[in-house]
């Protein structure tokens, strides 16, 4: 895989931008979600409506915000509304067709873990929490994952539901009263995935350039079912390349930089 | 002559004097936030007001119950300095950074002391603190369809709908005893204006039996801005403090810009005890005020 002239990062981000489409109203969560949002902006979906937690509505950051309140965001959005209203009318509202999450944990129903690694009362670690992903994975018509694969992160049985995707798979959805989509895309480092249409477990579609089957086991820690009919990702554009590189070097710039008066200093 | 009797209600909770008091921050803090008290000092990653958390670590308040959706750095320092007994929140991270490190060596090895946590998502708090604001005893929503803390933490509830039979979640109104948040302006009257990224700051003032308010600036008045700004009358208000920089390393739409180098930064401070408590000795115990002025100094935005 060296020798080939993107990294497994740039291909993860670049295949998730590749799902979102022009028309979609996306709820954007921070890290490699928001840097395939706005690839996809930059290169094939130009009026994508994008939106982060913070209330900011229809944003173009010029560079990939750090968190999801920075002043960027705010400054290029076509209109920024309080925290409520945010999760009341717009997602709760069923304003959203895309929530794009990522995961601590994942298995192999899209369940996600971001609260604890351990027991809840005793934790080994304690993560950051749900945040807005809880409801962004029921109230969104459906959601996307992204994630870089590991045995650590893919895992048979995640330690906490901080966000329920397909549950037990099957039909649990429906059965707690859930009428949206779930889960119905997976973007790792090495693969994209779907849920199979009546188990719900997570089947590998195709794998990145350079890629084998071994590869994908090797970095998840249940037994990976492959498509029969399993497909090639292809590679990235120049475009897409050269869109995803010269903004994380924007982003990059803007965010080590100190201020003037240190530098002065 | 007839008199008008005073009616018992909720309303009777609220602590306001008739109009805001403009005071020092020192003044303010001590007169508002009391031991075992319950204090959310909002901001939604913009507004953080931190020049208030600094001020309450130096008066030394006990066994406060912090609320906050997202703690961030000010509530880590806050938990590590000792004067938490319980948080309620809904994301207890570094905002794009990583982890909580205060935050989390409390919940796993009860450093300083032992932390007692509530813990939401942030559609719930959302919905909480506008039950507050709105005097309703608890919050409905659509919401935790799925999700384990509803199995951990015994306020999220279900109810059904009486109209439709839907089950819906519904979790306690936010009723905080004192809120701090920081705002762009006041006018000389006290009324408060807030833009930008305004987050729940509005739901936390009017939730609140106290609010404090730390301003940029103080102008002659607020004629000729936009009609539908969010202003807080100075009544909804109990205290305003001047403090230009208050909410470093956050930042104040308009006036300054967030510090991102400083929030990267504290991934190592709080990575170590010790550490932090350099840290927090020099630029917190030590400190004032006034110092916030010249942490955005080179952060400001060109007029």
């Amino acid at each position: 895989m060296t020798s080939l002239p993107f990294t497994p990062d740039e291909m993860m981000t670049i295949a998730a931008s590749r799902a979102l489409k022009n028309s979609d109203v996306c709820f954007v969560g921070i890290g490699a979600p928001s840097a395939a949002c706005n690839v996809a902006r930059l290169t094939h979906a130009p009026d994508i409506t994008l939106i982060y937690e913070s209330g900011t509505i229809g944003t173009q950051p010029d560079v990939l915000p750090l968190s999801i309140g920075d002043g960027e965001l705010c400054e290029t959005a076509l209109t920024t509304v309080p925290v409520p209203e945010m999760f009341r009318y717009w997602l709760q509202g069923g304003r959203i067709t895309i929530g794009f999450l990522g995961a601590a944990q994942l298995d192999k129903f899209g369940n996600i873990n971001t609260t604890v690694i351990g027991d809840y009362a005793k934790p080994k670690t304690r993560l950051p929490g749900g945040g807005g992903a809880p409801e962004i994975a029921t109230s969104s018509h459906q959601v996307y994952i992204t994630m870089k694969q590991s045995l650590r992160s893919m895992v048979e049985k995640i330690d906490f539901y901080t966000s329920f995707g397909h549950g037990d798979g099957g039909d649990h959805r429906r059965r707690l009263g859930i009428d949206s989509a779930g889960p119905t895309l997976l973007i790792t480092d090495l693969a994209i995935w779907t849920p199979h249409p009546q188990t719900k477990e997570f089947t590998v579609q195709a794998l990145h350039p350079g890629v084998s089957r071994e590869d994908v086991q090797k970095n998840c820690g249940w037994k990976v079912s492959f498509a029969a009919a399993l497909e090639t990702t292809p590679a990235p554009t120049e475009l897409e390349l050269t869109t995803l590189r010269d903004l994380q070097a924007r982003t990059k710039a803007a965010h080590r930089r100190i201020s003037r008066k240190e530098e002065a200093a | 002559m007839y008199r008008i009797e005073n009616f018992c209600s909720q309303y009777e909770l609220l602590e306001r004097s008739t109009v805001a008091k403009f005071q020092s921050l020192q003044e303010a803090v001590a007169e508002n936030l009391r031991d075992g008290d319950r204090a959310a000092f909002e901001g939604f990653t913009h507004l953080i007001p931190t020049a208030a958390v600094h001020e309450a670590i130096r008066q030394k308040q006990k066994d406060l119950t912090l609320i906050r959706m997202t703690p961030d750095l000010v509530y880590d320092q806050m938990i590590g300095m000792g004067l938490v007994k319980k948080a309620i929140f809904s994301y207890a991270g570094n905002p794009g950074v990583g982890l909580l490190r205060r935050l989390r060596d409390a919940v796993e090895n009860g450093w300083p002391q032992p932390l007692d946590i509530e813990e939401h998502s942030h559609a719930a708090m959302a919905n909480a603190y506008e039950a507050g604001a709105a005097g309703l005893p608890c919050a409905v929503f659509r919401g935790y369809r799925g999700a384990e803390l509803a199995k951990v933490n015994p306020n999220i509830k279900f109810i059904e709908c009486p109209f439709t039979g839907e089950r819906l979640a519904a979790v306690p109104a936010i009723r905080p005893d004192v809120a701090f948040i920081h705002a762009q302006k006041a006018d000389r009257k006290g009324n408060v204006l807030v833009e930008g990224i305004i987050g729940i700051q509005k739901e936390a003032v009017l939730a609140a039996k106290r609010a404090v308010v730390t301003v940029e600036e103080v102008v002659e008045d607020f004629n000729g801005l936009h009609p539908n700004l969010t202003v807080l009358p100075s009544w909804t208000i109990t205290s305003i403090a001047v403090v230009p920089g208050g909410s470093h390393p956050s930042y104040t739409h308009g006036y300054y810009e967030r510090d991102n180098a400083s929030y990267l930064e504290w991934d190592e401070i709080a990575a170590d005890r010790q550490l932090f408590l350099d840290w927090m000795e020099a630029n917190v115990v030590k400190s004032s005020p006034e110092a916030f002025a010249a942490r955005v100094e080179g952060l400001r935005i060109a007029a």
